[in-house]
């Protein structure tokens, strides 16, 4: 079955069942999003960037959890929508060691593209600069983990639930400091690490990257 | 149902209940006097099992035949620990003292139990008219309370399920078991009844959604978290008639289909835990719950589960994570927890209060609800009011009151004299209201459009020696600790709003704070993924729109008007009022900051001082001379007299 929906006053006829963001991603009309993977059941909607609005809604509404309907109307460029967007990667660059030079995400970083996108500065004036106590975790054997530049998109957690049946990583802590822990990883599993690569691969930023790839 | 059914069903009820009724009558009949003392946690805190083991050992020492019962709370908690006596023979009515330590029973045990005096300087009123004592009800700590949910409470032994049976307890099961799941819907829809867990959801429409889907086994859960600061009625209701939440779980089981049910108590509360535990055992083996309930074809197995206690956890998705054992991080909605919940079945999440209210409704019906409360907020709201009132402690009122007649009328208004400033309703997602707003009736909506919110009921009343800006960076604090974390505009974005209150509560606020706190907020409510981050930011929006001038004295005068802010106040002693030779602050200080000046009377050296305001407590009442200001740059210079040294030599002399 198709649904046609309207974005930004383009018809889109749709398979039903997508998420407004898939309908949008898959007709080359870009909204902003960290957190979405396609194959999972239940979008966590952490990243709080993918916002539209949609006729009949009040507010805003996150475009990875709204299933497209017959008739919909959709706009991806109201101001709200791109207050919001703007005010989230603001909190997500104000929590950010910005140092692109030195990360190996330079250049392929979802941080920057999406600073690009929304017209921001990838240090955002008026919001203090605040990090994390630890800024490396070094425990793993062949992972290097940075928690101040991990955006909590979760994505690796959930490759690595796909390529291990359970995740080997885990989010730590509360509030501001919540992060990412390898704790509970036995080293056969780290061996397991060495060849699977998918929680680095799918990593948006440079949070997560091989040991390997760092002395390189 | 069949009518065979339907009387096998009384038959079974009507001989549970004759037992309960005998063993009441038995006890009536006893002419000893009985001692009932309020155990639950509030009351043990305040030392009643010191209490009760004096009135034992009274007792057994005079050897006289009387009972010590425990009871749960009745919610007075100003007067803590509280002991009713019910001694026929004296005479007198049943009598209800306040504070009885240890001491005072004995004093009682000695006076009235063995020598009918009941000794009226200590007697707080009479739980019944008569025309010897006045009764509580005089008091409109008593008379302008209604209660449905908390009336067994604090009058029924927790631990003895006859005891709550011969109280009127559980004839809405069995009324109920007799019932279509439609009328019992129909009748919870018909009453009105609201969600007591803050967002007041319609019940009736949240068990309808859940009997409508199709799918599997449903379950129930009785949210008991509380995880608001300074909340506790869902714990003493638990801890004080627990069955009276059980029943209501098993009426919605009923109604909705479900055989499986969880009661979500956070692992701080042991005894609750315990005397639900206790409950669910005693009524399983009186069949009032487990398989074949009263006779009829309706099971319901009940357990308990022990949470972390996170905040967010009462937060109903993070709750359904939380028990099937992930971490308790809220999910976005739909599908709601009554299509899609706990382990992917149909789940009915209802606060404690909520599914109490419900044998009553049952029991009386929907149209006897409905007197109650106002016509959009039937019923009542439990609400646990602390801070700076007189009578502090839970109190249940119908719907519609306002908060003037609650604060001043029902709990004696502001203690020690001070002025009113402001109410914080609804806790970390609530917000503070000012004197303007006294007269708004207690209900959800009215509340809401005022700003701050039902939310569970902690309510907190403040006096004139508050500061708002602080209030405000308490909560901030609390929730940017209890967030779980999982979506940018909560954990990134709170943090922020405290960092700008913290500056601003010590002395480092900049213009344009005030514009960006808004502006922050405004992004949290609407970007947040759950209830905690969408409601965070309200205790300092209300505070901003009704107290702005707090918070432009902290930021253009470096001045706290509530001289709350420590590096916005310091103390002085005033010194036409200190008395010469008290030593009464010197001996307190912590760190030795108080000095005798050239006059013989007392100065503070502020390089010293650490502000912890003992010695203001410390000065006799009838001196009153420590004082507070703001800016500290007020306080009047007291320069420490240059230490003679001869002088002290002589007194080490002397010694
Ligand atoms: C952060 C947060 C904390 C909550 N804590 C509680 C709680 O401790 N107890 C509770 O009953 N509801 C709590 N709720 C509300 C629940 O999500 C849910 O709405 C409620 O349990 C439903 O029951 P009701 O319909 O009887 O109110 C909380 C909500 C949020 C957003
Ligand atoms: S993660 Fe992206 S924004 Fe951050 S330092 Fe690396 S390249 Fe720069
Ligand atoms: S390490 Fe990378 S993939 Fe994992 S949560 Fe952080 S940013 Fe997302
Ligand atoms: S709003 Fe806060 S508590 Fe709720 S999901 Fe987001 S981070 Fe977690
Ligand atoms: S406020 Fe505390 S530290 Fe300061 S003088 Fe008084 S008692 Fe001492
Ligand atoms: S992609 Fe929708 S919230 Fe992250
Ligand atoms: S007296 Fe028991 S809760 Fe206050």
């Amino acid at each position: 079955m198709m649904v046609t929906i309207e974005v930004n006053g383009r018809q889109l006829t749709v398979k039903q069942n997508l998420s407004v963001l898939q309908a949008c991603l898959e007709n080359d009309i870009y909204i902003p999003n960290l957190c979405f993977m396609e194959d999972m059941p239940h979008p966590p909607a952490s990243c709080r960037l993918c916002f539209v609005e949609v006729a009949g809604m009040q507010r805003p509404v996150t475009s990875c959890t709204v299933k497209v309907a017959p008739a919909m109307v959709v706009k991806t460029d109201t101001p709200a929508v791109r207050r919001l967007q703007r005010s989230g990667l603001r909190f997500l660059l104000s929590v950010h060691h910005v140092d692109c030079q030195n990360c190996p995400a330079n250049k392929n970083c979802e941080l920057q593209r999406l600073a690009r996108f929304l017209k921001i500065g990838l240090k955002p004036k008026h919001l203090e600069n605040h990090l994390q106590d630890i800024a490396i975790v070094e425990n793993h054997a062949y992972l290097t983990y940075y928690p101040n530049r991990c955006v909590l998109c979760a994505k690796c957690i959930h490759a690595c639930r796909m390529s291990h049946g359970h995740s080997l990583i885990s989010f730590v802590g509360r509030g501001f400091n919540t992060s990412l822990s390898f704790a509970g990883i036995c080293d056969f599993e780290q061996t397991a690490c060495n060849t699977c690569r998918s929680c680095a691969d799918i990593c948006p930023v440079g949070a997560l990257v091989l040991k390997t790839a760092c002395e390189r | 149902m069949k009518p065979e059914n339907k009387d096998q069903i009384y038959q079974q009820f009507e001989a549970i209940r004759r037992q309960a009724e005998e063993r009441r009558d038995a006890a009536r009949r006893d002419p000893s006097p009985t001692i009932l003392i309020g155990t639950a946690t509030c009351g043990i805190a305040s030392g009643a099992l010191d209490t009760k083991l004096a009135f034992e050992q009274a007792i057994l020492e005079q050897g006289l035949d009387a009972r010590v019962r425990t009871v749960g709370c009745i919610g007075h908690c100003y007067a803590e620990p509280v002991v009713i006596i019910d001694y026929p023979q004296s005479g007198f009515p049943p009598i209800f003292y306040h504070e009885v330590t240890a001491g005072k029973a004995r004093m009682l045990v000695k006076h009235f139990l063995e020598g009918g005096d009941p000794l009226f300087e200590h007697v707080y009123g009479a739980m019944v008219e008569n025309d010897m004592i006045p009764s509580v009800m005089e008091f409109s700590r008593f008379n302008q309370e209604k209660r449905v949910v908390m009336e067994k409470c604090g009058h029924i032994d927790p631990e003895d399920i006859y005891d709550y049976i011969a109280h009127g307890g559980y004839a809405a099961l069995a009324k109920a078991l007799t019932l279509d799941p439609e009328t019992i819907i129909d009748e919870i829809k018909t009453c009105g009844l609201r969600g007591r867990g803050g967002a007041g959801f319609p019940t009736g429409r949240k068990w309808e959604l859940a009997a409508d889907s199709p799918e599997g086994d449903k379950i129930i859960v009785c949210n008991a978290d509380e995880g608001d600061p300074g909340a506790y009625m869902d714990r003493t209701i638990l801890e004080s008639n627990p069955h009276q939440v059980l029943e209501g779980m098993a009426i919605c089981a009923l109604a909705v289909g479900a055989h499986k049910a969880i009661v979500y108590v956070r692992s701080e509360y042991p005894l609750a835990v315990k005397i639900v535990s206790g409950a669910i055992a005693q009524a399983k083996t009186l069949g009032l719950l487990g398989s074949g309930i009263l006779n009829s074809a309706f099971n319901l197995e009940i357990e308990v589960f022990q949470g972390s206690g996170a905040f967010v956890c009462g937060e109903e998705t993070g709750l359904i994570q939380s028990i099937e054992g992930f971490r308790g991080m809220p999910r976005s909605r739909p599908p709601y927890p009554a299509q899609e919940g706990l382990y992917g079945q149909p789940t009915v999440i209802n606060n404690v209060k909520t599914l109490a209210s419900v044998p009553p409704i049952i029991a009386n019906g929907a149209a006897w609800y409905r007197t109650i409360g106002t016509e959009n907020s039937p019923g009542t709201a439990v609400f646990s009011v602390v801070g700076d009132v007189v009578h502090a402690g839970l109190v249940e009122i119908p719907m519609g009151v306002t908060l003037r007649t609650l604060i001043f009328d029902i709990c004696g208004g502001i203690a020690n004299q001070k002025k009113f400033k402001a109410v914080q309703i609804g806790g970390p997602s609530g917000g503070c209201l000012p004197e303007t707003f006294l007269d708004t009736p207690i209900d959800f909506d009215s509340l809401t459009t005022a700003g701050a919110m039902m939310g569970s009921g902690g309510m907190v009343v403040m006096d004139e020696d508050s500061c708002m800006v602080d209030v405000a960076r308490y909560f901030l604090d609390f929730t940017q600790k209890e967030s779980c974390g999982k979506c940018t505009f909560c954990r990134i974005g709170t943090r922020h709003l405290l960092d700008i209150l913290q500056r601003i509560t010590t002395g480092e606020g900049r213009t344009g704070d005030l514009e960006q706190l808004e502006q922050l907020s405004e992004d949290i409510k609407d970007g947040s993924l759950c209830g905690l981050g969408k409601t965070a930011p309200n205790p300092v929006l209300t505070s901003l729109k009704y107290f702005r001038d707090e918070y432009e004295a902290h930021i253009n005068e470096k001045r706290c008007p509530g001289m709350m802010c420590r590096p916005l106040m310091t103390y002085y002693i005033d010194l036409d009022k200190c008395a010469r030779g008290c030593d009464a602050c010197v001996g307190c200080c912590p760190t030795e900051a108080v000095f005798t000046t050239s006059t013989r009377k007392k100065g503070i050296d502020q390089d010293l001082c650490v502000k912890c305001g003992e010695c203001m407590v410390a000065c006799p009442p009838q001196y009153d001379a420590v004082r507070k200001v703001s800016p500290p740059g007020l306080a009047p210079v007291i320069e420490r007299p240059v230490k003679n040294p001869d002088a002290s030599k002589k007194a080490s002399d002397n010694s």
